[in-house]
């Protein structure tokens, strides 16, 4: 792996809404290239706070910053052309566009050719579109999806669409992917897949991986350092094997032991 | 997609656009068309101008805007100042009809379009009436009693309009900023997500939407020998928003046929207008029960010479708007 710098840095974040304090005081470093892990029980704020890192919401609390730059109260596409791409817990997939289209769009923020170019189809316009077509058949063939480049993305099978979906975000060229419980829904056999999948793009893009999963098994299996979040609050960080034994954690999923 | 392909259907149809104006024209100046067919045809082409336009705003972007004839007037009233009180020519009008009404789609889509679905719905209404009222109460532009305009819209402006309009927007629709306004329908938070500034894209499509309505509501005023602000009220608004949802939210050639049928529908009907919306509506009850997905549904017409695949690219779209 590539030398260990920093990436992202959040310091003391949070956001109320009114008198709830959803998530707080959270703190959370991820180097270059680490793959970390993200638990907690339902209702924990684990979404929340990717939506506070990808500018959905706006954090009250605190700072997150992306290799020494400050995000905070960016607007989210903002966020997503500095290096921060994301799948979403139910999938949110662009249902009527082709899979093409689907990574074309997320290939978007790096045309080139402007409305105007497009309206009058000047030739860059056909390069830019060209451009864009190849890289995006390229990019789906990694995935194993070049199959049904054509087909709807909403008749995809399920697995598939979960595919597509980090294959989109992918496709936006992020430092750092935010994985919100990417093996949801699947059976074995696919979360089987989808562990070499994600130790695949790693390796091939380079990337930071933030990970939100309640399949433990894939988890402690790939996640190098784990942390957890319990009623919007970090109680424990470390490596699997720590968390594994850590009495909070425990405390946390299985409630109190009896004295 | 095939840009070969693309490029021959589009020259395809070009020429055909050019063979079917040149015809018509030589049976308008030779008189072999009598007047009542002219003038449903002229309203044919303004209609399919509206239609198209909206159909951008909502079809593709997925903003469920109400307020078009307020564009429409807008556009009316710029013109007709334009060649009445200023003398300047017409292609002069009809560009400061369009300009006009992009402005007033800019001023208005700004603020409004961070409202969604129904909210947006009430936003543009409001927008719509204000500018009748607006119109109403100004007595540079006649007020009630309206204001005379020359008859100057002739067949080559009005069908060169119609194809630029339609032309426009297809080329936009099919180009990765159509893309954009499609994913904006389909997913906005994911398409906020993918970095698309789902603001200027909707306020771009918004921008351009009006353009046409303003050229339409230029065309409009110079055919009609007057316009009044009671032309430009709500139902003028729902009348487009029938064509598009009609004709399959999403699907350009839908809204075309559906504002081709329509008028000429409503043309007929002319002579017993308490009746006119009455079977507006019972036409679109009966379509919402058994074809809720409008006339073409998702497809294009080009679609069904490609053995009833639905066509690549933009203009294909989804039952899951029929917001109506």
């Amino acid at each position: 792996m590539a030398a260990k710098t920093q990436l992202l840095k959040v310091e003391n974040a949070g956001i109320r809404f009114g008198g709830l304090k959803a998530v707080s005081d959270v703190n959370l470093e991820l180097k270059q290239g680490e793959l970390v892990g993200l638990i907690g029980p339902n209702g924990a704020g684990k979404t929340t706070f990717f939506n506070l890192l990808t500018g959905v919401y706006v954090p009250t609390e605190g700072s997150i910053s992306l290799d020494g730059e400050k995000l905070n109260g960016l607007a989210p596409y903002k966020i997503t052309k500095k290096g921060i791409s994301r799948t979403f817990q139910n999938i949110r997939l662009f249902d009527e566009l082709s899979v093409l289209d689907n990574v074309k769009v997320a290939y978007h923020s790096l045309a080139k050719h402007s409305i105007f170019s497009s309206i009058f189809r000047l030739p860059s316009h056909f390069s830019g579109e060209r451009e864009m077509e190849e890289k995006a058949i390229e990019f789906l063939k990694i995935f194993k999806l070049e199959g049904s480049l054509h087909e709807k993305a909403k008749n995809l099978p399920y697995g598939q669409q979960r595919r597509l979906e980090i294959a989109r975000a992918l496709a936006a060229n992020p430092k750092l992917l935010l994985l919100d419980e990417p093996a949801a829904g699947m059976n074995p056999q696919e979360t089987e897949e989808l562990m070499n999948l994600i130790a695949l793009i790693r390796e091939k893009f380079d990337l930071t991986i933030l990970l939100i999963e309640h399949d433990m098994l894939l988890v402690m299996g790939v996640c190098e350092r784990i942390y957890v979040l319990d009623h919007g609050q970090l109680i424990a960080n470390g490596t699997p094997e720590q968390i594994r034994n850590n009495p909070k954690v425990i405390e946390a999923y299985l409630g109190e032991e009896v004295s | 997609m095939n840009i070969f392909k693309q490029a021959k259907f589009f020259w395809t149809s070009i020429v055909l656009a050019v063979v079917f104006a040149v015809i018509m024209q030589f049976l308008i100046v030779g008189g072999t068309l009598n007047q009542f067919y002219v003038n449903t045809l002229f309203f044919i082409g303004i209609n399919i101008i509206l239609a198209v336009s909206l159909h951008l705003i909502i079809g593709v972007t997925g903003q469920f805007s109400i307020g078009h004839a307020g564009f429409l007037a807008v556009g009316a009233y710029a013109s007709a100042i334009i060649t009445m009180k200023l003398s300047l020519p017409f292609p002069v009008a009809l560009l400061v009809g369009g300009l006009a009404a992009a402005v007033a789609g800019l001023i208005i889509g700004i603020p409004t379009l961070r409202l969604k679905g129904d909210y947006l719905a009430i936003a543009t209404l409001g927008f719509g009436e204000i500018v009748r009222i607006v119109f109403l109460n100004i007595d540079y532009v006649g007020g009630a009693s309206g204001m005379t305009v020359t008859h100057l819209t002739t067949w080559p402006w009005l069908i060169g309009c119609v194809v630029l309009t339609v032309l426009v927007i297809v080329n936009f629709t099919n180009s990765t900023h159509g893309r954009a306004c499609i994913s904006i329908r389909e997913n906005e938070i994911a398409a906020d997500a993918m970095g698309i500034n789902t603001t200027y894209y909707k306020v771009a499509a918004f921008a351009i939407g009006a353009f046409f309505a303003g050229i339409a509501g230029a065309l409009y005023a110079h055919n009609f020998y007057i316009i009044q602000p009671t032309n430009f009220g709500f139902l003028k608004s729902f009348d487009i928003l029938i064509f598009v949802v009609l004709g399959g939210l999403g699907s350009l050639s839908g809204a075309v046929i559906a504002a081709i049928l329509l008028t000429i529908i409503s043309t007929y009907l002319q002579s017993y207008p308490e009746i006119r919306m009455v079977i507006y509506s019972l036409v679109l009850i009966v379509m919402m029960l058994y074809r809720p997905q409008g006339l073409l549904g998702t497809k294009e017409i080009t679609s069904f010479f490609k053995g009833g695949k639905s066509a690549k690219g933009g203009v294909q779209h989804g039952s899951k708007n029929t917001v109506a």
